[in-house]
């Protein structure tokens, strides 16, 4: 079986998680790409750690504000009913249990939970903006990666080797063969996306996998 | 109320004294004090200490250069403690080669050292960093049964924010997202220069509007 990369599917997949109202912070990258498939009658509130809640997409040409804008610096919109406030507010909200869950992008994920994704020594250090925060504060951690790196190697590790963004807070990690619970030091396969299999992933990974009981075959459309 | 004295940024900037503590207002320069950090690029004051939540945008070949980013071009920091370098290659070139300091703080542990500083706290408790590369070197505290990292107070000498409007008595109204750690650092240091776009008359601001209280602020610059 072939490997193909989809960020799509993984942005699909975790866009089921949500419930209606849940606020809910997007990491830079891979995990923004989440808002655009949230399903239909799920309404959901984005909170941006630069200090708003209620972000809203891009706007017309034309129409951007450059005192509005999202943690990566591009220009966005406000939805109404969203309100604005400075960095504490932001991380309290954020610190103080009151976001709901985060998605956040992947160097590696191991199967205690720890996740990496701010530092590789001597070579590229963006550094951890709020991740750190993120991981420890929000209800809900989802670990958003394709389930490979470049050259092949397993993204979900038994043991992470890189600087920790954070210790035991991932909660679930969707790839784009699976979506994964993380369990009592391991990870517990929920589901294997067509055309994948039970038998590849557990091949491939290069990390301890139980298979759940309830594990069924989805396809991500 | 007492007016506070508008100056030009190129007076500003020469209020950072060689090997201060500067604290910089922004969020990927939206929210910075252009016109002050301009002046201060221009009169290269050496060997500062930056305090901000990143290194501002540094992409020569598509002619972004936002923010701190000239400062730090030019070597002005001796240290610089914030939660993001990633568009700034340069603070990561000096970084790696040991030639500057810095100090990765997770961002919501930045703005509370930098609150707790200007709240007259010695610190903060928080789980964030626990397990990482930021617990080392740290007390953990165990209170109510929870595990948490002890994180100091972060003052400065002088603050360089940046406001939408103030009144001549030098309260403050931010705008949108440029708010961020202007409040903030406005607590934190001795000297807080207030670059503002609008400078009004005292009472035409609604006082229930007002974000940053006059007394914090000392000088403001015209934008």
């Amino acid at each position: 079986m072939e490997y193909v990369a989809s960020k799509e599917t993984i942005a699909k997949r975790i866009a089921r998680i949500f419930k209606d109202g849940d606020v809910v912070n997007l990491g830079i990258g891979l995990p923004t790409l989440v808002g655009n498939y949230v399903p239909e009658g799920v309404t959901i509130v984005l909170q941006s750690e630069n200090g708003f809640l209620g972000l809203g997409p891009a706007p017309a040409p034309g129409a951007e504000d450059p005192a509005l804008v999202n943690a990566g610096g591009g220009f966005v919109t406000i939805q109404p009913g969203g309100a604005f406030f400075d960095s504490a507010m932001s991380f309290a909200i954020i610190r103080g249990g009151h976001v709901d869950a985060t998605v956040l992008g992947v160097l590696e994920v191991d199967q205690q939970g720890n996740l990496a994704n701010y530092k590789i020594p001597g070579k590229l250090v963006p550094g951890m903006g709020g991740a750190m925060d993120l991981t420890v504060g929000a209800k809900l951690v989802v670990a958003a990666t394709e389930h490979f790196d470049k050259s092949g190697a397993s993204k979900l590790l038994r043991t992470c080797k890189l600087p920790l963004t954070a210790a035991n807070q991932v909660d679930f990690v969707c790839t784009d063969v699976g979506f994964f619970e993380v369990r009592n030091g391991t990870f517990v396969l929920k589901e294997y996306f067509k055309p994948y299999t039970v038998e590849y992933i557990l091949e491939k990974t290069d990390a301890d996998i139980v298979v759940d009981k309830d594990c069924r075959e989805v396809e991500i459309s | 109320m007492i007016e506070k004295p508008v100056i030009s940024a190129a007076r500003a900037a020469k209020m950072v004294g060689e090997g201060a503590v500067v604290h910089v207002g922004g969020f990927l320069a939206c929210g910075s004090p252009r016109g002050v950090l301009a002046a201060l690029a221009e009169l290269g004051t050496r060997n500062l200490t930056l305090v901000c939540n990143d290194t501002a945008v540094l992409d020569e070949k598509n002619g972004r250069v936002t923010g701190v980013a000239p400062l730090v071009k030019n070597r002005q920091f001796r240290k610089m403690i914030v939660s993001h370098i990633g568009t700034n290659p340069e603070s990561q070139r000096q970084m790696n080669a040991g030639e500057t300091e810095v100090v990765l703080v997770p961002q919501g542990t930045l703005a509370e050292r930098v609150r707790a500083a200007g709240c007259g706290l010695g610190g903060i408790l928080t789980a964030t960093g626990l397990g990482t590369e930021v617990q080392e070197g740290k007390q953990v505290v165990e209170v109510q049964g929870r595990k948490f990292l002890v994180e100091e107070a972060l003052p400065g000498d002088v603050a360089l924010i940046k406001a939408r409007k103030a009144d001549k008595a030098g309260n403050l109204v931010y705008s949108k997202t440029a708010r961020n750690f202007n409040p903030l650092m406005a607590m934190a240091c001795k000297t807080v220069i207030a670059e503002v776009e609008e400078i009004v008359e005292i009472g035409e601001i609604d006082p229930d509007q007002i974000h940053t209280p006059s007394i914090l602020v000392d000088y403001l610059v015209k934008a």
